[in-house]
């Protein structure tokens, strides 16, 4: 039988989730007997090509391209997962969802003290902003959360094997914490 | 990525680009005659610390500001806490706590410097730029060097360790704490770690050997690609010797003259600027007595060894002087040499990490100092990819920060990365009448060697242009914007 399909994807966070997967240290090798990566940062594939089985999300939903991304991944997986805080809350980035857009963008683009000749970018290269930093879940369905910032490489693994070898995924207390 | 043809010209996309941290995408504008006309390295990400941070605690700052990175976060966590060192009058760290410090960024550049050369960039080195997309990654490198692989992992687990034994975590931790420190190191943590210690500097001496005889193995082709002239610029100890903890900053030019020199963190802004461009969230920043035509500059592994004069500790300074002797003690100017430095590095911090557990200070029990309170800090420290500044001013009344200013390592890396793509672009790309995914991997490799870190770059929040809206998983509206 082939091998499940494993897609990552890191929308508006920082890549820590990401860093917890990869503590899992030596078990990697054992990862990569369970499953096989599909499209993923830490590989060159670019695009969906044929059905995954497992996505992880990592990140909030903070711009048009982030929601075209987490939709391609609702449309190719077929069980999804937020993994840490901002996917599950929007975490740290969504605390500028307090401060009027304008103003952030003045701040850094404009008032920074070491800004020369500011100017607001506005290429159409780069994505559009929306107002506020949203959990994946108010954008598509999400079918499982490990909560974290980020979630320990036990909390993973263990959530992982559960539902690649088609066992429960009630995980026990020490493994859900919320820093 | 996609090839769009429109009269003779056209536009290559490559997005996302992968095997970096964060989100970057490239647009490279082909003329009819199939030149390069424009190449950029776009970042598309944002977050907007510098205004959202306004109105927090300032001991706050080092714990938050630390999200703005998964990969380096204790750099960032280090960064803010020097930078509260000042506010609340801690000239001086006590021995326990600016060591504990140290132990805990070295094991974070050996663990940044080892994710970056195994997993991310290997595959480039091993496979070649152009090998087939599913072998050219990590887990392709498992599989047809699984005694390196196995060796990356526990290296980089290693460093970790490290991090978790000092900071209480492996990602985001909380162990340095404005004035110091909140924990000093056992000796039963102190003795799981050194009992590792010699074999991740043999095993980081392996890496180096390995990068090595990849670079040597074609160093014509190497030491050209996607190279040119740059200014260097580096934090370095007083006395010029490699510090990537505390220092004054350097700045030299292409061939090795000063620029400044001696610069301390309270003085940044008469010699660093940021300009704004339109296209990309990322600001460009360079040396203002210079000019944004002419000072721009690199930062990182390479500039590090361009701008110190020698390295306190003896595998790491033999090997300093075996690359400086490739441009005959002049900077080397060469994007893949990136590779070779930082390979130098991780050598370095695993003799720095020997040299802090054989330390009794680390066992110390005074842990934090104070002085006279001020309402401005800026701090810098050398993170893995390059100098990092955090600036935060305070109301003294309230304790809240009232100004944050951040210029990461990977915003230094701005136009030295545009460069490259723009170079790479010429060498490989130009005159090809088909460009294959592996021609666009080169562009890649000439960022990757960078070691770019966009999340940490993308703190800076842009301009909504556009109409968006957002709709629900059941279809609902749930926002809707216009340019503003």
């Amino acid at each position: 039988m082939a091998k499940p399909l494993l897609a990552t994807a890191a929308f508006t966070g920082c890549f820590g989730c990401h860093m917890s997967l990869l503590d899992i240290d030596d078990r990697i090798l054992k990862l990569v007997e369970l499953v096989e990566f599909d499209k993923s940062p830490i590989n060159d594939i670019k695009t969906f090509s044929r059905p995954v089985d497992v996505g992880l999300l990592e990140g909030g939903i903070s711009n048009d391209e982030n929601v075209e991304q987490l939709r391609l991944f609702r449309e190719n997986c077929k069980i999804l997962i937020s993994v840490g805080q901002c996917a599950i809350t929007g975490g740290v980035p969504a605390m500028r969802n307090t401060v009027p857009l304008k103003e952030c963008f003045e701040e850094a683009y404009l008032r920074g003290p070491s800004v020369v000749d500011g100017v607001l970018p506005n290429d159409p290269d780069i994505p559009i902003l929306l107002d506020k930093v949203y959990p994946c879940h108010e954008v598509v369905k999400i079918d499982y959360f490990l909560p974290g910032c980020p979630p320990s490489a036990d909390t993973l693994w263990a959530a992982l094997t559960a539902l690649l070898t088609g066992k429960d995924m009630g995980l026990p207390y020490e493994l859900i914490k919320y820093d | 990525m996609a090839t769009v043809p429109a009269n003779g010209k056209r536009k290559i996309v490559i997005n996302p680009v992968t095997r970096v941290e964060g989100h970057g995408k490239v647009t490279i504008h082909m003329d009819e005659n199939n030149h390069v006309d424009q190449a950029r390295f776009h970042i598309i990400e944002f977050r907007g610390f510098e205004r959202f941070i306004q109105g927090r605690m300032y001991w706050e700052a080092p714990v938050v500001v630390q999200r703005l990175c998964g990969i380096c976060p204790v750099s960032h966590h280090l960064c803010g806490a020097k930078a509260t060192d000042v506010i609340v009058g801690a000239d001086k760290l006590t021995p326990t706590a600016e060591k504990m410090r140290r132990l805990m960024h070295y094991g974070q550049t050996y663990q940044s410097h080892a994710l970056h050369f195994y997993h991310l960039a290997s595959p480039d080195l091993l496979f070649g730029f152009g090998a087939p997309v599913e072998k050219r990654n990590v887990i392709g490198v498992i599989g047809e060097y699984p005694e390196v692989a196995t060796k990356a992992v526990l290296m980089r687990k290693f460093g970790q360790e490290i991090i978790k034994a000092t900071s209480g975590k492996k990602v985001h931790g909380t162990g340095a704490i404005p004035g110091g420190i909140n924990k000093n190191l056992s000796i039963e943590e102190r003795d799981v770690l050194r009992k590792d210690a010699g074999k991740m500097l043999e095993w980081a001496v392996e890496g180096l050997e390995l990068c090595k005889s990849v670079v040597k193995g074609n160093l014509d082709f190497l030491l050209a690609f996607g190279s040119f002239d740059s200014n260097h610029v580096s934090i370095v100890r007083e006395d010029g010797c490699m510090d990537l903890y505390d220092g004054v900053l350097r700045a030299k030019d292409f061939e090795g003259n000063i620029i400044f020199d001696q610069v301390k963190p309270a003085d940044y802004l008469d010699y660093i600027v940021e300009e704004v461009r339109p296209w990309s969230y990322m600001k460009f920043p360079h040396i203002k007595s210079l000019g944004k035509e002419k000072g721009w500059y690199r930062v990182g592994p390479m500039p590090r060894v361009n701008c110190c004069d020698f390295i306190d500790t003896p595998v790491a300074e033999k090997e300093r002087a075996e690359l400086m002797s490739v441009t005959g003690g002049k900077p080397i100017n060469s994007t893949m040499a990136y590779h070779w430095a930082r390979m130098i590095e991780l050598v370095h911090s695993a003799e720095k990490i020997i040299e802090l557990l054989d330390d009794p200070d680390l066992q110390g029990t005074d842990l934090v100092t104070s002085g006279e309170k001020r309402t401005r800090g800026v701090a810098w420290i050398e993170a893995p990819r390059g100098t990092l500044i955090h600036h935060y001013e305070l109301n003294p009344e309230t304790d809240q920060i009232v100004l944050a200013n951040l210029i990461v390592s990977t915003t230094h890396n701005n136009e030295p990365m545009n460069r490259a793509v723009r170079v790479v672009a010429e060498q490989h790309l130009e005159g090809q009448a088909e460009i294959t995914e592996g021609l666009l991997n080169h562009i890649e490799v000439g960022i990757r060697a960078y070691d770019p870190c966009l999340s940490c770059a993308t703190h800076a929040l842009g301009q909504m242009r556009l109409q968006v809206q957002l709709v629900g998983a059941d279809g609902t509206i749930l926002d809707e914007q216009f340019r503003g």
